[in-house]
């Protein structure tokens, strides 16, 4: 099992999310620092993960690409896709990989609405959460509990059936989308989402769409 | 010949210009260059005998030659955008596998 965490410009709460899973047990941590210009890589390669940095930036899409292209290389079985803000809590992979391994499934993804541990804030939970769940039904097909949750875990199976080609935020719909045209054998599992700073705003939603888009255009 | 006419013929043989340096520095082939020139002496020819266009414009059921140029121009444009568009995302893409090549390079 593997962790791979996207990080663009984090040095604040990379060194933590990365003690926090080892703490938890896990010990192949990959960090792809994604062209950050503070010390994103330095803190993450001081708490012990291993550290693969991309020259500039191309955004979290291509980055965790890439941290599945090195976790996979290096003989990974199961890899997670944990946020570096230190939003989520490690604890949850251990329910997830339960959950993928006793249910024979190939990829997990994160909820917030399966349990009542996350606080989300009110416009989120009844306005922008409603419509993004809606958007991504309409696009990717498959109903799901969660929209744009980075919280997930895949194996092998699934890696090798979804070639991530979406480079910013848009890669989360675009995994839903392929999980169903590869038939893959999917489930959700509760998460914990902490909020210290807000996330996709709907400008950012908008952005996502766009990207979406135009990844069907060209 | 109106003023417009003289400044636009100005600015064809500039372009001209432009596009013959840029050949001689390598920058485009000599199809390229050969391109643009006939695009300015097209343009030139439209600028100084505007009548012409009027001819055609109205084979196909456009009243004014002025029409069919400003509606073949946005065309054009419109078209070459979608071009550009589809050559900056294709680029985006190839930089990512550069960058990520690099990267695993670095870190096996």
């Amino acid at each position: 099992m593997f962790v791979v965490i996207a990080a663009y410009n984090e040095e604040k709460s990379i060194g933590r999310v990365i003690r926090g899973l080892f703490e938890n047990g896990f010990t192949k941590v990959v960090a792809v620092d994604d062209g950050s210009t503070d010390k994103t890589a330095d803190e993450a390669l001081r708490a012990g993960a291993m550290v693969v940095r991309h020259a500039i930036n191309r955004g979290q899409g291509a980055a965790l690409r890439t941290g599945n292209d090195y976790a996979f290389a290096h003989g990974a079985d199961l890899v997670a896709h944990f946020d570096a803000d230190g939003q989520f809590n490690p604890a949850d992979i251990r329910i997830a990989e339960k959950l993928l391994r006793e249910n024979n499934l190939d990829i997990v993804f994160g909820s917030r609405f399966l349990d009542a541990r996350s606080k989300i804030p009110f416009s989120k939970k009844y306005f922008v959460l409603p419509i993004a769940r809606l958007i991504n039904f309409c696009i990717t097909g498959v109903r799901l509990t969660d929209a744009h949750n980075g919280f997930r875990l895949m194996n092998r199976r699934a890696y090798e059936a979804i070639t991530i080609t979406q480079d910013r935020m848009a890669h989360n719909s675009e995994i839903v989308a392929k999980t169903r045209r590869a038939k893959l054998k999917y489930s959700e599992c509760p998460v914990e989402v902490r909020y210290n700073e807000y996330g996709q705003s709907a400008l950012g939603g908008l952005a996502i769409l766009k990207d979406l888009l135009f990844g069907k255009i060209f | 010949m109106t003023l417009i006419q003289i400044l636009l013929l100005i600015f064809f043989v500039f372009a001209v210009v432009k596009a013959f340096v840029q050949f001689r520095a390598g920058d485009i082939r000599l199809l390229g260059f050969v391109y643009w020139l006939a695009f300015w002496v097209a343009a030139a020819g439209i600028v100084v005998w505007p009548d012409a266009t009027f001819v055609i414009a109205n084979k196909i059921g456009i009243g004014r030659g002025a029409d069919l140029v400003v509606y073949l121009a946005l065309v054009v444009l419109f078209f070459s955008v979608f071009r550009l568009t589809a050559k900056v995302e294709k680029q985006k893409h190839e930089i990512t596998e550069l960058t990520r090549t690099l990267s695993l390079k670095e870190n096996k």
